[in-house]
């Protein structure tokens, strides 16, 4: 499955994802403990200086990934445009862009198997209790390899829907859609059971 | 305990296949993505405990950088935007509705599941919802549900179709839905 990993290699994916993390919540916090417009600024200049040491491509991939907090910073500006506090509409936009921007860089440098490492590690403590924690990695290998073969499902069914319906394809085809998706679920689990169970 | 984890998985992913059928838009133009009706199935079929877990898989998932949330989003950036709340605020809303659920033994399903849907998975998700807008934008309460009124009326939609379909799958699947076993 694609995950959001970038494709441009940069330094920043060989620093490991645990630093990477804290440092993430510690650039959060202080983000929105900062409430002076010029800061603002200077922090998300730093944003974009780090999104263009790898390069144009980087840079041009992680602008993209921006895309769904446009029309948020759209209201925003619009509304504070219209109270007369266009300073503090900036300061929350510009934040905004930061925050997103920052954690969508640790995603664009971090591979899924790295990130999967570190939630090794947080379940550290549940083991220490005697929690049997590989039941939760194995439901997360479940997700990955189910959804594509659920997404598959549900465009055969739209398409059967298609050959049979005049109208367009509408809520009703979740029905059948969540029916398969219970047999998967049965069968995995009698499959699993079948090899000795968790 | 295999099926459990195995409904839990699967659920999850449906969350995640429903985000990849393209949006069908309502009559007055508010796209709505099929993705929230997931998460309030997961409460109505797969009961509170269950059903949480499903959703906390999912958003992990998300977390952990799969584009997986409608639109093809995802990774740590989704739990930085002013939307955030209704993301904490999914498994919150898939427990309530699977533990009123579970506590409406007596109502017909279809009822029953859509007043849950309803209840967990708009009253309690636009709670936090609209409580994350209003950390993340700097709003009053008022304000901030201002800005999300708009969604409201295909959430309500959704809550009804959720209540039709547990209906569908309690005829066709009686012994998996967990939420009345």
């Amino acid at each position: 499955m694609i995950s959001l990993t970038s494709p441009v290699r940069t330094r920043a994916h060989d620093w490991p994802a645990g630093a990477k993390l804290g440092a993430l919540c510690i650039a959060t916090v202080v983000l929105f403990a900062v409430e002076d417009l010029a800061w603002q600024a200077v922090f998300v200049g730093a944003a974009i200086a780090l999104y263009a040491a790898p390069g144009w491509q980087f840079l041009r991939n992680g602008l993209v990934r921006l895309k769904p907090i446009w029309i948020f910073a759209a209201v925003i500006l619009v509304w504070h445009l219209l109270t007369y506090d266009l300073v503090a509409g900036a300061v929350i936009v510009l934040r905004m862009v930061t925050a997103v921007a920052l954690a969508n860089l640790v995603t664009m440098t971090t591979r899924l198997s790295d990130m999967m490492h570190v939630v090794h590690w947080l379940l550290t403590p549940l083991r220490a209790f005697g929690l049997r924690t590989q039941a939760v990695e194995l439901a997360m290998a479940l997700v990955i390899r189910f959804t594509p073969v659920l997404a598959e499902k549900g465009h055969v069914l739209a398409m059967a829907w298609r050959a049979r319906a005049v109208r367009r394809v509408g809520w009703r085809i979740i029905t059948p859609f969540a029916v398969l998706a219970i047999d998967d679920a049965e069968h995995v689990a009698e499959a699993l059971r079948a090899r000795g169970g968790l | 305990m295999e099926r459990s984890l195995t409904l839990i998985a699967l659920f999850a992913a449906l969350i995640a296949a429903l985000g990849l059928i393209p949006k069908f838009t309502l009559g007055f133009g508010v796209p709505i993505t099929a993705q929230t009706l997931g998460v309030m199935l997961c409460g109505t079929v797969l009961g509170a405990r269950r059903g949480a877990l499903a959703v906390l898989l999912f958003l992990a998932l998300v977390a952990l950088g799969l584009p997986l949330l409608a639109g093809g989003r995802g990774g740590l950036g989704a739990f930085a935007t002013p939307s955030v709340g209704f993301l904490v605020g999914w498994p919150l809303g898939a427990f309530v509705s699977g533990f009123l659920m579970e506590r409406w033994q007596r109502l017909p399903i279809g009822w029953a599941a859509g007043l849950a849907a309803g209840l967990g998975g708009i009253g309690v998700v636009y709670f936090f919802g609209v409580a994350g807008m209003m950390v993340m934008l700097d709003k009053t309460a008022l304000q901030a549900l201002g800005l999300v009124t708009a969604f409201i009326p295909g959430d309500l939609l959704k809550a009804v179709f959720a209540g039709a379909i547990t209906a569908g799958l309690a005829r066709a699947r009686p012994g998996s839905l967990l939420s009345r076993a």
